[in-house]
């Protein structure tokens, strides 16, 4: 009798704890979930080469008025001229940007969209700088708009062309 | 100081090449002695990796600067390394005559 009786203790004391467990567990889940829809996963940044040599691009001839124009991000244009311009495939490239080649495509993706976007609505495009970094830096002459690098062992800094000092990075320019 | 200038031929009134891997010929100039040898591009009809292997001969030459059209991602990662100055001209139409005036 009392040693059915202690069987039955046991069972109801593992029963709630159990139930208790699975409490928190769930709680801990939810907090999780919670703190994902809060904080956007960390964006990498994206190596690019060289921004593009232009501001922007307007359609023209067409009929009706201003439009609204489109933003393609340095990174996608990017994509474009690795992809299409150099024709590397998917995996060079986005090894070269410094991304896994799912998120390589997508920016792809969105840069193709972007363009086919602008031609059908007749929208302008514009070069914005969106999330990417140039993995070495580039200066341009202001004098005869030649675009050089400086390697560390250099220590004069002028234009190696027409000697110039009317010098400054490409990143700030644009 | 040894300079390359991409060629499209080897003389000093050929014009510029304005591409980098797949130049028909390298001008080397010497800054010091004023005196010019063109290199012939080996590899510029490589179905892949002529930008690296342009990169490898002018680390070779011991050139110290680079004077081309544009640059692709490989080969300037290489030219970084061996801390080669790279130097994109918007000369399409000039001669190397003309450029080896600009940079003396």
């Amino acid at each position: 009798m009392s040693h059915q009786h202690s069987a039955d203790i046991c069972k109801h004391v593992l029963n709630i704890s159990r139930i208790d467990f699975d409490f928190c567990f769930e709680n801990i889940l939810i907090i999780f979930v919670q703190v994902l829809q809060i904080m956007p996963r960390r964006k990498r940044r994206r190596r690019i080469v060289a921004p593009p040599g232009f501001k922007g691009y307007r359609p023209y001839g067409h009929m009706q008025g201003r439009m609204d124009h489109v933003e393609l991000l340095f990174e996608e244009y990017e994509a474009i001229k690795l992809a299409d311009y150099d024709g590397m495939n998917h995996q060079e490239a986005s090894a070269l940007m410094g991304v896994s080649r799912p998120t390589f495509a997508r920016i792809y993706e969105s840069a193709r969209r972007k363009i086919a976007r602008a031609l059908v609505e007749t929208r302008e495009i514009r070069s914005a700088s969106g999330n990417a970094w140039m993995d070495s830096s580039w200066f341009l002459c202001q004098d005869c708009h030649s675009r050089f690098t400086m390697p560390s062992t250099l220590l004069d800094k002028y234009c190696p062309l027409c000697k110039s000092e009317n010098i400054q990075t490409i990143n700030t320019s644009l | 100081m040894k300079t390359i200038i991409t060629s499209q031929g080897k003389e000093t009134h050929s014009l510029f090449d304005t591409r980098f891997g797949r130049a028909e010929w390298f001008c080397l100039y010497d800054e010091n002695t004023g005196e010019t040898r063109f290199v012939e591009n080996k590899n510029r009809d490589s179905n892949h990796g002529a930008g690296t292997r342009a990169a490898e001969q002018i680390v070779e030459l011991k050139a110290e600067k680079v004077i081309s059209g544009d640059f692709g991602p490989r080969a300037k990662e290489l030219l970084d390394q061996f801390n080669i100055q790279m130097v994109i001209l918007q000369g399409e139409g000039k001669s190397i005559s003309e450029i080896i005036q600009m940079i003396k």
